[in-house]
């Protein structure tokens, strides 16, 4: 019998819910971390990021106006459907990362952990970050956090699912949307995550994940006046020019290190305050 | 075009300070107003819709009217205004005994200090009336004839007001016989609290009534009210029946007057004149004891219902006390030394 | 007329010891600056008070080595119990000094002596006190155990408070471990020396708080120096952002609080006297220099004629003048420089078409003055609308229902502070969850307070100043 010819992948975008072209009609190869063709991916551009944020900051008042609670379901109902994709995301990994089925498969769990401990930060972070506040006046008085808006995620080049989580999953947990740029030479993980948010609870546009070149597109992003903040994760070399770009609209900028942290490691809340914002609130107290 | 805008400033060097605009206070009706007390006459024709008038005028935040009273009881009067501050506030002095002790002779030496509250001066002003029982009011008419000073009567079964309305009218009317041309009566609180603002509506309409040509001063009893909104709806409903003035107390319950509750009494008749053009009096009653306390007053009239207030015939102190501390502090600005208790008269 | 004239009843000056010139705070010791020397001058008088040393890159950079110094060998390795009693001590000489300090900040600042003796002076005081109890509990801050100072804080602050601004940037920075270079204003830096005096008399250890005085070239050298870890700037946003692309690429830690547009939205359930008071407040509190003003007035048209009428009334019984007076309610425009940009944004609103009303009365002829102003008939597209003004100038929008004053609340670039009204409780925690502002005041307008965070959305900036949030911008995960 003839071996089954294979079904070759051309993958799109996952923008505002949907899976569309690059508006550009681009795309690249896609290889393994040994150079073998893998699969096709669109390769975003500057409009597709246009629409991105577009797509994120009509989702920002439904995302950020859920209750934490509903968020927490939502978010752990996505780590629900990773752990049934698993393997998908090992044997990515693995090609991508050049790693063994072993380790594959360990930085698939973590990542699937990692989601589950952001899904249950949601309803914390105000109890932890906010409180009220004893002014000497007659009022009350308190603060809580509040998510900045929308914001930009460069994700880690090196690190294609746990790096992703690690930084899209707090963006997600604070209230924020967010426009993800995937590594670009390692974006399966990436878009398959888009499959898994799209056949989950998140509402469309919350996620909106780009393949392509952040160096490219990053600089779009860090100038557009609609985005609130940044993470510059996987900038690179780009960094410095990132942030002074951002400086212009005085984005949040979360930094990156010369080196990709060890993603296994404990975030903290390190990921989540950079992109919430502290709303105080007065009112006097009278009869 | 702003003059100031492009052109040269006009003007004087900065000392001291000036309001920008001191006619401004009182001065603005409210756009479209009536200028008449016609137009209120559907607010009173249910409890309903009386309850919904009351209830419809904006709530008073306690922290903002009380931060706003202490602010103008920051206001530093100094030296000529300090000295104008003192001599008005004498003019609006009722001098007032309330005790079940009173007898003719005490009204009497009370009588002859309201003549001439300062024996070493002649200068010194008179105050604006004697306040008494009803009872007494004949004394203290006889005692004050040509002196141009009112006899005050307190009335309604003062100070509860618990007694049937044909007792108050009764006791109105006594005092009335009795020379009194000024009449203090209270409304009934315990309705007012329970919501039966018609009732005491009604009954502050047959109180004016049986007062004929003296004056009626609404005593609100605020201490008992406890809230600012309660203040405010209490002087609408006196001002609406017919009060010449709202007064804060009887005096005999804590706290009495406070510089917030006459501030909120002051708002309510600026926004009664402005909607009706009719100008209503304010007596705050109780616990104003010294020159600074009756200055903060004058401050708090001067900037929110401006001069037209600031006369006798639309503000009074109802006190006993204040008037030897306003004098020993007019002896001090004339002399330039401190009095001392000695050298003013004991009431 | 009223026949109630208050007679002058100024604040005597003569508590104030001014000298005839001011050098560097560096090291603990004043000593002269290398650029050429600026004056400050009384902006409700344009009387010189002072000539004041201009800091070089040099002289800057001597500052940060002795900040570094004393980090490294003093107040980095005290004890935490011990850098909290320091606090403590500058905290009650504040408090002993307070009518030499609200003299001296009117004298220079142009502000109200009531300003200044009441809000300024004891609210600087109040930082110091609140942020001593911090030193020795700081592993309580949610930085972990022990978390650790940056170094060295470079600061810049305005001149709209100039004290209490360096109490809501010094303090934090000390009782967190850091040591401090800080820059006050060009035109207001006399109480920031004063408070140089006050560090000598505490006995603060020299080189742990540094006061390098001059203008922008030297904020710049501040911000710049490399061996600077944490940045704290209050002041424009256009320099805010000069700031956060000048920090880029680098190690340091910025914290921004910069300028705003606030709506002050007062719905028809109003407690209207109170409101009124509110917008007074939240306009022509310190002349409109402050960032969190309510410049722009967002009243429902069913009560908007009532609202403009009692704040009209109202705004004719403010006192302006001497600001050493104790009853002057609005004194003297800062500068000449921010006079004439207040005059030039009014010219634009009433070119715009909006409709500007000023009460009567007439302004002192010498010094800086702006008479109060209201805008009526602004549109959300004027420039009034849109600009921060930063002076007594109020602009007045109109709104039908709560979603469309949230809209327009929201339509700004800015977002530092809101207020409503209302006395509806419901509805002010609906409006309060929608408004894209850090600080939002309900049934109030610009109360402050050590323990309340302060600090903007959006392009007003970023990071707290108060409270446990303000604090760990000072502190760093050990």
């Amino acid at each position: 019998m003839p071996e089954r010819l294979e079904v070759r992948k051309t993958y799109k975008l996952y923008l505002g819910g949907k899976f569309p072209r690059s508006e550009s009609g681009r795309t690249y190869e896609v290889t393994d971390s040994r150079g073998r063709f893998v699969a096709n991916a669109a390769w975003a551009s500057r409009k597709d990021a246009r629409d991105a944020v577009v797509a994120a900051r009509g989702a920002f008042a439904g995302w950020s106006g859920a209750t934490a609670y509903n968020r927490g379901q939502v978010l752990y109902r996505v780590a629900e459907v990773m752990e049934g994709r698993a393997a998908q995301f090992a044997d990515e990994v693995a090609a991508g990362e050049g790693l063994s089925a072993t380790k594959a498969r360990a930085a698939v769990d973590a990542a699937i952990d990692r989601w589950v401990w952001y899904a249950g930060w949601t309803d914390k972070l105000a109890s932890v970050l906010g409180g009220t506040n004893p002014v000497a006046g007659p009022y009350f008085d308190f603060s809580l956090p509040e998510p900045t808006g929308v914001v930009a995620v460069l994700a880690p080049q090196r690190s294609s699912l746990l790096g992703l989580v690690s930084v899209v999953a707090p963006v997600l947990a604070t209230g924020c949307t967010a426009v993800v740029v995937s590594s670009k030479e390692r974006p399966l993980p990436a878009i398959t995550l888009g499959e898994v948010l799209a056949t989950s609870d998140v509402p469309g546009g919350v996620v909106n994940l780009l393949t392509g070149d952040a160096a490219e597109i990053g600089p779009w992003l860090a100038e557009h006046a609609d985005v609130d903040g940044i993470d510059l994760a996987g900038s690179g070399t780009t960094a410095m020019e990132l942030e002074r770009s951002a400086a212009g609209t005085l984005k949040r900028v979360l930094r990156t290190t010369a080196e990709e942290p060890d993603w296994t490691a404990d975030p903290g809340l390190s990921r989540m305050t950079p992109f919430l914002e502290t709303k105080t609130v007065w009112h006097p107290i009278g009869l | 075009m702003l003059s100031v805008v492009s052109g040269m400033m006009t003007g004087v060097t900065p000392t001291g300070s000036t309001a920008l605009d001191p006619a401004a206070p009182g001065a603005v009706a409210a756009p479209g107003a009536p200028r008449t007390l016609d137009a209120y006459a559907d607010v009173t024709r249910s409890d309903a819709a009386f309850r919904a008038f009351l209830h419809g005028l904006p709530g008073v935040d306690q922290v903002g009217a009380e931060a706003r009273a202490a602010q103008l009881g920051t206001r530093s009067i100094k030296t000529t205004a300090k000295a104008w501050a003192i001599d008005t506030a004498i003019s609006m002095v009722d001098l007032t005994t309330l005790e079940g002790a009173d007898t003719p002779g005490k009204v009497r030496a009370l009588a002859a200090k309201a003549r001439r509250p300062d024996a070493t001066d002649p200068g010194c002003p008179p105050v604006a009336a004697v306040c008494v029982y009803g009872d007494l009011a004949g004394v203290a008419t006889e005692a004050l004839a040509g002196s141009g000073i009112h006899t005050a009567a307190v009335a309604t079964a003062f100070p509860s007001g618990r007694a049937s309305r044909a007792v108050k009218l009764a006791d109105v009317r006594d005092a009335v016989a009795n020379g009194a041309d000024e009449i203090d009566m209270v409304i009934d609180r315990g309705a007012f609290l329970a919501g039966r603002y018609l009732d005491v509506f009604e009954e502050v309409v047959a109180v004016k009534e049986a007062c004929g040509s003296a004056h009626l001063k609404v005593i609100l009893e605020t201490g008992e009210l406890r809230t600012y909104d309660a203040v405010r709806r209490a002087s609408w409903l006196a001002m609406l029946a017919g009060g010449d003035f709202i007064k804060t107390s009887t005096g005999k319950v804590s706290p009495a007057a406070t510089l917030p509750v006459c501030l909120v009494m002051l708002e309510a008749v600026r926004d009664f004149r402005a909607a009706t053009g009719v100008q209503i009096g304010v007596k705050p009653a109780g616990g104003i004891k010294t020159t600074k306390d009756a200055v903060k007053h004058l401050v708090m009239i001067n900037e929110v219902v401006g001069p037209d207030w600031l006369s006798p015939d639309w503000f009074r102190f109802g006190a006993s006390s204040l008037l030897n501390d306003l004098l020993l502090q007019r002896q001090k600005l004339r002399t330039g030394h401190y009095s001392g208790p000695d050298h003013v008269s004991v009431d | 007329m009223s026949p109630f004239e208050y007679a002058p009843a100024p604040e005597s000056r003569s508590i104030v010891d001014l000298q005839p010139s001011y050098g560097l705070f560096v090291d603990g010791e004043f000593t002269p600056g290398r650029g050429t020397p600026l004056t400050t001058v009384n902006p409700a008088t344009e009387e010189v008070l002072s000539e004041i040393a201009v800091g070089t890159d040099a002289d800057v950079d001597r500052a940060v080595r002795a900040a570094r110094r004393a980090f490294t060998r003093v107040w980095g390795p005290m004890r935490p119990a011990d850098r909290g009693k320091y606090l403590f001590r500058i905290a009650r000489l504040l408090q002993e000094r307070a009518r030499e300090f609200a003299v001296l900040e009117t004298l220079d600042n142009g502000k109200p002596i009531t300003e200044s003796r009441d809000v300024d002076v004891p609210l600087a005081a109040a930082h110091f006190f609140y942020h001593a109890g911090w030193a020795d509990k700081l592993d309580h801050v949610g930085l972990g155990a022990a978390p650790r100072p940056h170094g060295v804080a470079g600061q810049v602050i305005p001149w709209n408070f100039p004290l209490m601004m360096l109490a809501w940037k010094v303090a934090p920075a000390l009782a967190a471990g850091n040591t401090v270079v800080l820059k006050p204003a060009e035109t207001t830096p006399l109480t920031a020396l004063l408070f140089a005096e006050v560090c000598q008399q505490a006995d603060l250890p020299p080189g742990v708080v540094n006061i390098v005085t001059g203008a922008g070239d030297t904020g710049r050298a501040v911000v710049e120096h490399p061996d600077v870890d944490k940045v704290a700037f209050t002041g424009s946003t256009e320099v805010g952002k000069q700031i956060a692309r000048a920090v880029a690429g680098t190690s340091k830690v910025l914290t921004l609080e910069l300028g705003g547009k606030a709506a002050n939205i007062v719905f028809d359930d109003a407690p209207i006297d109170q409101a009124v008071e509110g917008i007074v407040r939240g306009i022509f509190f310190n002349q409109g220099h402050v960032c969190c003003a309510g410049s722009r007035l967002l009243v429902q048209e069913s009560v908007h004629d009532e609202v403009i009428a009692s704040l009209q009334r109202r705004i004719g019984t403010l006192r302006v003048g001497d600001p050493l007076d104790k009853n002057t309610d609005v004194g003297a425009i800062n500068s000449a420089e921010q006079l004439a940009r207040i005059r030039e944004l009014v010219g634009i609103g009433e070119a715009e078409g909006a409709h500007p009303w000023q009460p009567a009365g007439e302004l002192p002829d010498r010094g800086f003055w702006f008479k109060p102003t209201v805008f009526t008939d602004v549109s959300p597209a004027h420039r009034i609308a849109r600009d921060e003004v930063f002076g007594p100038v109020l602009s007045v929008l109109t709104f039908r229902t709560p979603d469309e004053a949230v809209a327009k609340a929201n339509n700004s670039t800015y977002g530092l502070s809101a207020g409503i009204w209302s006395e509806k409780g419901s509805r002010i925690l609906s409006i309060a969850n929608q408004l894209r502002a850090g600080v939002v005041w309900a049934n109030t307008f610009n109360q402050f307070d050590p323990t309340s965070p302060f600090g903007g959305y959006k392009q007003s900036g970023y990071g707290r100043e108060g409270g446990r949030l303000g604090l760990r911008a000072y502190l760093k995960e050990s």
